[in-house]
């Protein structure tokens, strides 16, 4: 029986986002902001945005696609998906979802999007102020650990443990994200560098997160998207081809009170030989990786496990040099990621895997053919994708 | 530093409430009592935490709850700075811990660690349960852990 892959089948051919807001201060209603993205993703792409007949997002988004479909006059909407799970671990799922649907012709165009206006509709970082818990929660609330910073310090306290890590691999991802911030006008935090100093004289949220350890929250939209292979260069950008994705976790991994039979992992152990596998790509020829950062201690797992570097170099491996682009060894969050760029739930990320291969970043890495997307660390499920260009198919 | 309060936290934290579908009511009408009870399955007769209406192991649904004697490990830790929640505002840092039971296939369960927020946590270190009872109208008791010795 002939592999069962979708290395190859399809391709991004428009990106989009309007822009970043600080938390709050989007001027826009959440759904302005989703359709003004997928408008600006359709004219990347030059491609009358009535022709989009699918959808693909995550982690619960408020914006209904027979509403965006209405909205937009779409003629026939054939695909409208949707990935379980909060956090942003669905953001390469979502693009998994929309490659799978344009190769297998449930539908024809699908954009992935998504939208966050926490200024309409509240905040991740804060605890639930409800006078009962239940529950998953009924076992962690009442002892203070209500947000997600305070749901993944644990693992990294334990990695840091089982395999002698330090806090330094935590810095170089902070330091690293907001170094390329600095290089991209889109970027929340562009015009707002950050030192090693500031970053160990910023205040813990919990240890062994320091303020600069935990992502923003923002406000704003971003879509992408995706046709077969067979159309993909007839639009106006070069198309960039989805070559592998995976979604999932290990075992156990969504059991209550901390259950998880592996414990200190991003959730991509099980999920990244499979996403190489389809990808037909070794980590070795990973030219540059796009590592979702809810957290730094989730980024340093990511990389681990995605083969990138061992637990055993990882204090030598992970540093601001190595991170950096253009000449790093494995330059990450080159748009300024999660903590820098904007918050989007990790769909910048993706974005910017895709300008990557363009050759649009603002942070270019020379000659990038394989662009690696890791979504949503220790959360379950978790998702990632390799994206490239003609080149290696 | 934290206050100096009835409880390790400050008044006014969510309260646990049973589940709807009742699946840990024992739980909860145990530590009541000061009793600290896992789920176990009488089929396969292994502990399973949290609960779940399936035995994870055998797929029984034979499941009942065991009073265990709550020799705990520190499994891993954080200490908390930042207050996410109006009543934790005067009680930053405080200290989480997520305890195994060695004695019961090392089930998880997290919790706070008593005594000064500032002390140094070691992963390994040995714990024993504190029951912490809450009064009001719905009365409640959570399960603490302190270092033995």
């Amino acid at each position: 029986m002939a592999k069962r892959t979708m290395r190859g089948e399809s391709a991004i051919i428009g990106v989009g986002e309007t822009t970043y807001y600080k938390r709050g201060r989007s001027p826009d209603a959440e759904f302005k902001l989703v359709v003004e993205a997928i408008l600006k993703a359709s004219a990347d792409a030059g491609i009358d945005p009535r022709e989009i007949d699918g959808f693909a997002s995550y982690s619960n988004d408020r914006n209904d696609p027979s509403r965006i479909a209405a909205a937009l006059d779409i003629k026939d909407l054939r695909f409208s998906n949707m990935e379980w799970g909060g956090g942003g671990g669905g953001g390469s799922a979502a693009c998994a979802h929309a490659a799978a649907a344009v190769a297998t012709g449930l539908a024809d165009t699908v954009v992935v999007f998504r939208g966050l206006a926490q200024g309409q509709f509240g905040r991740f970082g804060q605890g639930a102020q409800v006078p009962h818990v239940r529950g998953d929660q009924a076992y962690t609330a009442p002892y203070g650990l209500m947000s997600p910073a305070q749901s993944f310090a644990m693992r990294v306290h334990r990695l840091f443990d089982d395999h002698g890590i330090t806090q330094d691999t935590l810095k170089a991802c902070s330091l690293a994200s907001y170094h390329h911030a600095q290089n991209n006008p889109r970027a929340v935090m562009y015009g707002r560098p950050l030192s090693p100093e500031d970053y160990d004289a910023s205040r813990w949220i919990v240890e062994p997160f320091h303020l600069f350890d935990c992502c923003q929250e923002n406000d704003g939209g971003a879509a992408m998207i995706f046709v077969s292979a067979d159309r993909a260069k007839d639009f106006a950008k070069t198309p960039v081809y989805f070559l592998g994705g995976a979604v999932g976790s290990g075992n156990r991994a969504g059991s209550s009170s901390h259950n998880a039979t592996d414990y200190a992992t991003s959730n991509f152990k099980t999920v990244a030989p499979r996403m190489y596998d389809m990808a037909e790509v070794k980590p070795e020829e990973v030219d540059v990786a796009q590592v979702y950062e809810n957290f730094t201690g989730g980024v340093v797992m990511s990389i681990i496990e995605h083969g990138l570097t061992s637990y055993e170099e990882a204090n030598d491996f992970i540093t601001f040099e190595n991170l950096t682009a253009p000449n790093g060894k494995m330059p990450i969050n080159t748009s300024g990621g999660n903590l820098a760029e904007c918050y989007m739930h990790g769909l910048e990320l993706n974005i910017e895997a895709v300008r990557q291969v363009r050759g649009e970043s603002c942070n270019q890495v020379p000659d990038v053919n394989v662009s690696l997307v890791a979504s949503g660390p220790m959360v379950t499920p978790v998702s990632d994708m390799i994206v490239g260009s003609e080149a290696v198919l | 530093m934290a206050n100096p309060g009835r409880y390790y936290l400050g008044e006014g934290m969510p309260a646990p409430a049973p589940a709807i579908d009742g699946l840990d009511t024992e739980y909860w009408e145990g530590l009541k009592q000061h009793k600290l009870f896992v789920q176990h399955c009488h089929t396969c007769d292994r502990p399973q935490f949290g609960p779940e209406w399936v035995c994870h192991i055998c797929h029984s649904f034979d499941l009942g709850w065991r009073e265990v004697e709550g020799n705990g490990r520190i499994f891993s830790w954080e200490r908390v700075w930042h207050p996410v929640h109006p009543a934790l505002q005067d009680s930053c840092p405080y200290l989480v811990v997520l305890v195994e039971l060695p004695n019961h296939e090392n089930v998880r369960m997290v919790g706070n660690l008593l005594g000064d927020p500032m002390q140094p946590v070691e992963i390994g270190a040995e714990v024993r349960p504190v029951f912490e009872d809450h009064d009001g109208d719905d009365p409640y008791t959570l399960v603490h852990w302190e270092l033995v010795g």
